[in-house]
């Protein structure tokens, strides 16, 4: 029982990837292109599905996915024709499939008349290719010598030519979800069939397994199609089951027939490869026979062996059992900090071993943190890959010529960062899209291409995930969001902003710029949600729109959230880690080397550059600090924007792995704090934001000290250091 | 479960846990703060602790200590007395923190001392006489207890701290 448990949770796992996979195919399918690997995806991804399904009873969804097989069938063939109507029923046949997997995984039933109208236009586009359906009964058909289409009489006159098949299936073959009846009407799509039905094998009712196959057919198809045509029919059968194919000389399809129906079915692969001259593919997978043919039974079976060949190098982990590995490294990186800062105290040289051996285990704890990370680093495309779903669908809405275009999609981040992506980005393409596009006609005008493109991209910057979202639509109409937000009393009427404030305010809570009120976006509960999320996360939003030309979204998050490499500061009593990401180098600046700039702020001469001074402890109301640079220290820093500054503090203590803790979870969100940790004496230390910060500071948060003291140095003593 | 643990950890220091006879009856944990004694609902203590040096946050109201490592989670630590206007308490190791749930959330509040345990019916809760606006902000105050001839404070924890905890965090998320 538990083992079945265990499979349908495999299936589940398996049929989301493959909804997905649908979903990826069916998105890039548009009318008149037509590529046979993508369509061949999606009906893999749907066929496998209801496999599955079938094994485990989910009628519901069995039923829905025939159906929806059907049509992609008919489309891999040629018979129905791509068009935008279809892919939009097939998109939302999708979308059912997704729905009735949730209801199957939950054990419930979807309500009644679920998905009917999609199952209606599904059937219509099946009715529009199959004009004569093949009725089920007669495959069925008791008799041996019943031919069900009496059409007969194969001919070659008009280039189509003649084939026979034999089709035994593996006796279990409906176990694995497979159904004989489905094949035998696909074979007799391709054209003239008579469908036989060998029923010798079936043995007296008392042996009978009513769950076992026993039957096997002959087929003689006249088709314009080729063997390989058949043979995809087969596909995700050809390596249980015996299919054996042969075109035969258009005068003799009834001999052909009556000898292979006379034979018993295990000596018909090997008489026949002898009997039927031009062309024999068998492959049965079972049998040693087919050693002798690798190369057919391989390439048959491709999808099968593919999915096999990926089971050796990966496995399926439930996500709990990497979250609680992700947890005992956190609490190990603790631990290890904890011993390591006690050993600190003990006399100098007198325990070198146990020393040497410590630093190893703080190297292995190291490279084991960032093993488990990397475990549950995923790549964003996971995430991009969502979006040309919403981008088509909001082109549709609000009328708009769309493209998107992607990079950047292979660049890893954490799971749950890949996770909590999802909202941000979905809201900042809407927000792209409605309110930075122009119509196709005001686009035309401005000279600018009728089709508007949104621009996705992803990439590693100094330790953090940087991801953009740019339009070439009109960039932020500034006057109208100055407008709106003195109207809403966010700025005091008559205050001026600089280019780069206005742009900001649209992530102010309630702002919305939009006229009218769009079912999109505009309801005004959008950007600032997104900055928010964003935050929340350890990350910023940036937008830097030119007027015009379009508007850019610069999103930047850490790479985990879960450890981070930090150096520990002390300023007064109080100690910080600063992430090893955002620091240069620190040193102790001479007098010489400090500058007040203006009365309003320090800099300090380093390495060719003029850098600000940020007091910590003025910042932070931290009293007790060492208040002059030149007798603590100054660390140099940058944000992952390029902005430098010199952070004062008293002391650096030392490196250190640090488990992140949120402080939000309990407390709130504090400005210049990115998170908390707790260090090995198990006291709690904030993780400061290096880019809070610089924001704080430029707020006037810090004074110039410098200044200050060049006010009291015109008094004659000199500055003593 | 820590429901029980607590009661044991406080019914040791008074020994004198009152059984809950009435349905009526709700039980508060009772603590003093210099002369004042108040009191919360026992259902919304997690644990009574010793004190343990806080870490300081920055830029905020003097009645926020800072924060703990609870069992390897970040808590707020709030100064009751400074937040009725008495001045940052005096820690000593006889200072203990009360601490609460308040939904999701944890919190300690600093107290000098644990006082009682009482079992208090709704009728026997008096409400805060009206005051003149400023004066006292009642709205985290759930009424006036007299237990016998003491006046026990009673407060409503999840108020007590809300413009604090990020429970309404719309106007500071609007000022970065």
């Amino acid at each position: 029982m538990e083992d079945l448990q265990q499979f349908k949770q495999t299936y589940f796992e398996e049929s989301g990837e493959f909804l997905g996979v649908a979903e990826t195919g069916l998105l890039r399918l548009t009318p008149g292109n037509a590529d046979m690997e993508e369509i061949n995806a999606i009906f893999r991804a749907v066929h496998s599905i209801k496999g599955g399904g079938g094994a485990f009873g989910f009628s519901d969804l069995v039923a829905f996915a025939h159906e929806f097989e059907t049509v992609m069938d008919g489309v891999r063939n040629g018979t129905i024709a791509i068009t935008d109507e279809l892919v939009d029923t097939l998109i939302r046949s999708n979308d059912v499939l997704g729905q009735l997997l949730a209801h199957a995984r939950d054990g419930t039933r979807p309500p009644a008349g679920f998905a009917g109208q999609i199952v209606a236009s599904l059937k219509n586009f099946a009715a529009s290719a199959i004009q004569e359906d093949a009725d089920v009964e007669e495959l069925y058909a008791p008799s041996p010598a019943v031919t069900a289409a009496a059409t007969g009489g194969a001919t070659a006159a008009d280039g189509r030519r003649t084939y026979s098949v034999r089709f035994r299936p593996k006796a279990d073959l409906l176990l694995t979800g497979n159904d004989p009846t489905f094949m035998l009407r696909a074979l007799k799509a391709l054209g003239d069939a008579e469908i036989e039905c060998d029923i010798g094998g079936l043995p007296t009712l008392a042996h009978l397994e009513p769950e076992l196959i026993y039957l096997q057919w002959l087929v003689t198809v006249t088709t314009a199609k080729n063997t390989s045509d058949i043979q995809d029919i087969f596909e995700f059968v050809s390596d249980e089951s015996l299919v054996e194919i042969a075109e035969h000389s258009a005068e003799s399809p009834a001999s052909a027939a009556s000898k292979a129906e006379a034979k018993p079915p295990a000596a018909a692969a090997a008489s026949k490869a002898g009997a039927a001259p031009p062309a024999v593919y068998a492959t049965e997978a079972a049998a040693s026979a087919t050693a002798a043919k690798p190369t057919a039974g391989r390439s048959s079976a491709q999808s099968e062996g593919g999915h096999a060949n990926l089971g050796n190098h990966t496995i399926r982990v439930d996500l709990d059992k990497i979250d609680r590995l992700v947890n005992m490294v956190g609490e190990m990186v603790i631990t290890q900090a904890m011993v390591a800062e006690h050993v600190r105290d003990l006399p100098q040289g007198e325990f070198q071993e146990l020393l040497e051996g410590l630093e190893q285990l703080a190297q292995h704890t190291r490279e084991l943190r960032e093993s488990v990370m990397s475990i549950r680093a995923q790549p964003v495309g996971s995430v991009f890959s969502r979006m040309p779903r919403l981008v088509r669908e909001l082109a549709t809405a609000t009328g708009k010529d769309v493209s998107l275009v992607t990079s950047g999609e292979n660049t890893e981040v954490d799971k749950t960062v890949v996770e909590n992506l999802v909202d941000p980005l979905t809201h900042m393409i809407r927000n792209s899209i409605d309110h930075g596009l122009e119509s196709p006609d005001t686009r035309e005008a401005t000279g600018k291409p009728r089709t508007g493109t949104v621009h996705l991209s992803a990439a590693h910057r100094s330790g953090r995930i940087v991801i953009e979202v740019a339009d070439d639509g009109k960039g932020i109409d500034r006057p109208r969001v100055m407008q709106k937000a003195v109207e809403k009393g966010l700025v005091q009427a008559g205050a001026t902003l600089s280019d780069e404030e206005i742009d900001n305010l649209i992530f102010l809570p309630g702002f919305s710029t939009a006229d009218k009120i769009s079912n999109i976006s505009g309801r005004g509960v959008g950007m600032d949600v997104v900055r928010r999320n964003i935050t929340s996360l350890g990350g910023r939003i940036g937008v830097y729109s030119t007027p015009g030309q379009g508007s850019r979204f610069i999103l930047s998050l850490p790479l985990t959230l879960a450890v981070l490499d930090g150096m520990v500061i002390s300023v007064g009593a109080e100690r910080f880690v600063l992430p090893l990401t955002n620091i240069i180098e620190s040193l102790r600046p001479k007098i010489a080397d400090l500058h007040g700039l203006v009365n309003k702020c320090d800099v300090m001469m380093a390495r060719g550059e003029y850098i600000r001074l940020v007091y910590l402890h003025a910042l932070f109301g931290i009293p007790g600090a060492i208040t002059d640079a030149t007798k603590g220290l100054v660390v140099l820093v940058e944000t992952e924007d390029g902005g430098r500054l010199g952070l004062v503090v008293d002391e650096v203590l030392g490196q250190q792995q640090v488990v992140i803790k949120s402080l939000e979870s309990n407390y709130r969100r504090l400005d210049g704090v990115a998170a908390a940790t707790i260090l090995g004496d198990g006291r709690v230390a904030l993780i400061l934001d290096v880019a809070g910060l610089q924001e704080m500071s430029q707020h006037g948060g810090s004074a110039s000290s410098v200044a200050q003291r060049q006010v009291t140095a015109a008094s004659p003593q000199p500055h003593v250091m | 479960m820590s429901k029980s643990a607590s009661l044991a950890t406080v019914g040791s220091i008074r020994g004198d846990v009152v059984a809950t006879a009435n349905s009526n009856e709700e039980q508060y944990v009772t603590f003093t703060v210099g002369n004042e004694e108040y009191g919360v609902n026992i259902l919304s203590v997690r644990e009574i602790r010793g004190w343990t040096p806080e870490s300081r946050l920055p830029n905020l109201p003097d009645y926020v200590r800072g924060v703990i490592n609870l069992r390897g989670i970040i808590i707020p630590i709030f100064d009751l007395r400074a937040r009725f206007g008495g001045g940052i308490t005096e820690v000593t190791k006889r200072h203990v923190v009360v601490v609460v749930q308040v939904g999701e959330r944890t919190r300690g509040i600093l107290v000098d001392a644990i006082s009682d345990i009482l079992a208090i019916s709704q009728d026997q809760i008096k409400p805060p006489p009206t005051m003149e606006s400023g004066l006292v902000e009642s709205q985290y105050l759930s009424g006036l207890f007299t237990a016998e001839n003491r006046m026990v404070t009673l407060l409503d924890v999840a108020r007590l701290f809300a413009i604090e905890t990020g429970d309404d965090e719309h106007q500071s998320g609007a000022a970065d």
